[in-house]
């Protein structure tokens, strides 16, 4: 079927109109919630399996060819993420059934998840920049839905905030657009690739490049562009913040890593050098932030900027290896921040506070809990049996190979400031003396541990089984390496 | 004091048709000059709005008995399935078929199944824009 690679946005597209249906419902659509997310994981498992038997999928919509209609490209990068996305939006949505509140999920909560998995699977499909653009909205609209969803105090700020800086992000991306398409005169991602090649070095490239980093800078939040993030995040409930955490700064590293290893290839000594400084720098301030704070959102918050940094160093090295380090390392951080936002959301519901000095002592009473957040910690700082290990590794290898000593030292060391961040809120947390909370009756953290514990085993197994997947990984970074197979896939010459 | 405003209210009875009419000829002629289902779904909403303002909410209510978040789905349903039909036949998504069709009082006359696209867009921008008029203009 040549409509294959459509299903993983057409399944939750459908669903989410569905939902509307039967929104006053609760329990049926929690049903069609749950089983359509399961069903678009099995359809983009063989998606995954089906690029890396056929190669690239390319599909022209509506029958126009490639330059002049819209492209949806699956190569394996965006066919891995868009699987990593699905399991995500499964686990979040069973997680959301215990913690979210009846009112709540009465008022169209899960079609704004179904919309979100849209948007953002959709932004990992698309082959053409200002679908891009359209489908980045998608995902921001049904975000601006989650976040302020309940219309808590809290949430109504914070949304404004985070509206407010996406509005002028997304104007800031459309008339990036705009500059590009008057250089080279067309959409379709492949194509303007070929047509900058023939321009060549050009200062005008380079401005556009430099712009394009700034918008999905501000979506992926790198240095001086995350200011917004770390209060927008802390406001949403759990199961909507582990979305946000995993997918949200994804989409913009992925679009970061898109463009720069398909468009801007000519002034690399300007552009991606400016790229490895702001990564960097990304890592020191999110390591910073992770390490002053005692409140545990804010710790996992800091880390995701500490990732979004680790990514992109490795798309500034730009050897293949250093891709494959960075792709393998994007896959384990959507999947392990999932596992974390959701396990710290057990800890929120059971102790009714986020302050890590007026917690102690939980692995007395949930054991479970505490183990699951020990491995999911470990995970995260790459510890070698774990999924964080081979990336990080390939990144510092390749960082010392490539003589940016700095770059990969501050890498290396940003892994034990992690570490400490976590490992902190394991300490503090988890041991010492237990004492009793409030409403901790109330709370079934059995049924909650399900979700986190299937991405925490995911995790382990991508980490511990390696050896299966980086063929996989190195596939997806051999079309970022050599764009001329992207090209070739998509304008078929 | 109760105003009187039999005038407005008139008035309002035989403009509405003429928008509402209006609004049905841009979007059918969306396809060789301007119009379709974007500016169409806009002029019929502004038309419900002009009777919004000449009668209360409840009296339209009574009027046009639609729930407006419903006719919002079903546009979406009315797009994506339009795209979506291309599945059945093994053509790429959003493939359009088209052709001349004899119909027995119109004559010949060309179909085209983009027409249920935009109808789909029309039911979307009617059924947004008022539940977004409802909702900021009621009082719960």
């Amino acid at each position: 079927m040549i409509n294959f690679l459509i299903l993983p946005i057409l399944i939750p597209f459908l669903t989410g109109i569905l939902l509307i249906f039967f929104a006053k419902n609760v329990s049926l659509s929690r049903w069609i919630a749950g089983i359509s997310s399961f069903i678009t994981i099995i359809v983009s498992a063989l998606l995954v399996q089906k690029v890396r038997v056929d190669g690239i999928q390319t599909l022209d919509v509506s029958s126009w060819q490639a330059p002049f209609g819209i492209t949806l490209v699956s190569d394996m990068l965006s066919a891995l993420l868009v699987l990593t996305t699905s399991i995500i939006l499964f686990t979040c949505v069973i997680f959301s059934f215990k913690t979210i509140s009846k009112e709540q999920e009465r008022f169209y909560y899960y079609s704004a998840m179904n919309f979100l998995a849209v948007g953002v699977i959709g932004a990992f499909t698309t082959g053409d920049i200002f679908n891009l653009f359209v489908f980045f909205e998608v995902l921001l609209m049904s975000s601006y839905v989650l976040l302020v969803h309940g219309g808590s105090k809290i949430q109504l700020r914070e949304s404004l905030k985070y509206i407010l800086v996406n509005v002028i992000s997304s104007a800031l991306f459309v008339i990036t657009v705009a500059y590009l398409y008057s250089v080279v005169g067309t959409l379709n991602m492949a194509h303007i690739s070929v047509r900058l090649s023939e321009i060549g070095e050009s200062g005008i490239v380079t401005v556009i490049a430099v712009l394009f980093l700034i918008v999905f800078g501000l979506k992926g939040a790198i240095f001086p562009l995350y200011f917004w993030m770390p209060g927008s995040y802390y406001a949403p409930p759990a199961p909507i913040l582990a979305l946000f955490g995993a997918l949200l700064t994804k989409v913009g590293v992925y679009s970061i890593m898109r463009t720069y290893t398909l468009f801007f290839l000519d002034d690399k000594d300007y552009t991606h050098q400016l790229l490895g400084i702001l990564a960097i720098i990304t890592i020191i301030v999110g390591v910073i932030g992770a390490i002053a704070y005692s409140n545990i959102k804010k710790i996992v918050i800091y880390n995701i900027i500490v990732a979004v940094g680790v990514i992109l160093f490795g798309v500034a090295i730009m050897t293949p290896e250093s891709l494959t380090g960075s792709v393998s390392y994007l896959i384990h951080d959507m999947i392990i921040k999932a596992a974390l936002f959701l396990l710290i959301g057990i800890v929120i519901a059971i102790t009714g506070t986020s302050d890590l000095r007026k917690i102690s002592g939980l692995i007395k009473r949930y054991p479970g809990l505490g183990w699951t957040f020990f491995i999911a910690a470990l995970a995260l700082a790459g510890i070698p049996p774990l999924s964080g290990f081979i990336g990080k590794l390939l990144i510092v290898q390749e960082g010392f190979k490539e003589e940016h000593y700095w770059g990969a030292g501050i890498v290396l060391m940003s892994s034990l400031l992690v570490l400490f961040s976590i490992m902190k809120i394991f300490i503090k947390g988890f041991w010492g003396t237990p004492q009793a909370y409030k409403e901790e009756e109330a709370v079934p953290v059995r049924k909650l541990l399900v979700a986190p514990v299937i991405l925490v085993i995911i995790s382990v197994l991508y980490g511990a089984g390696s050896e299966f997947v980086l063929p996989y990984i190195s596939q997806a970074a051999e079309t970022l390496s050599n764009p001329s197979i992207y090209i070739e896939a998509v304008l078929k010459e | 004091m109760k105003t009187n405003d039999i005038i407005l209210q008139t008035t309002t009875k035989v403009v509405l048709f003429i928008i509402i009419l209006f609004s049905i000829f841009i979007f059918f002629r969306g396809h060789y000059t301007p119009g379709g289902g974007f500016v169409g779904g806009l002029l019929t909403s502004g038309a419900i709005v002009l009777l919004l303002l000449a009668f209360d909410m409840k009296t339209v209510a009574e009027i046009l008995p639609i729930n407006y978040i419903y006719m919002t789905a079903t546009g979406l349903l009315f797009a994506g399935g339009t795209a979506a039909g291309a599945l059945f036949f093994n053509v790429p998504f959003l493939t359009h078929a088209f052709g001349d069709v004899y119909l027995p009082i119109l004559g010949e006359t060309s179909l085209h199944t983009a027409t249920i696209f935009d109808l789909g867009v029309f039911l979307v921008v009617v059924g947004v824009t008022m539940t977004i008029i409802q909702t900021i203009g009621g009082d719960e």
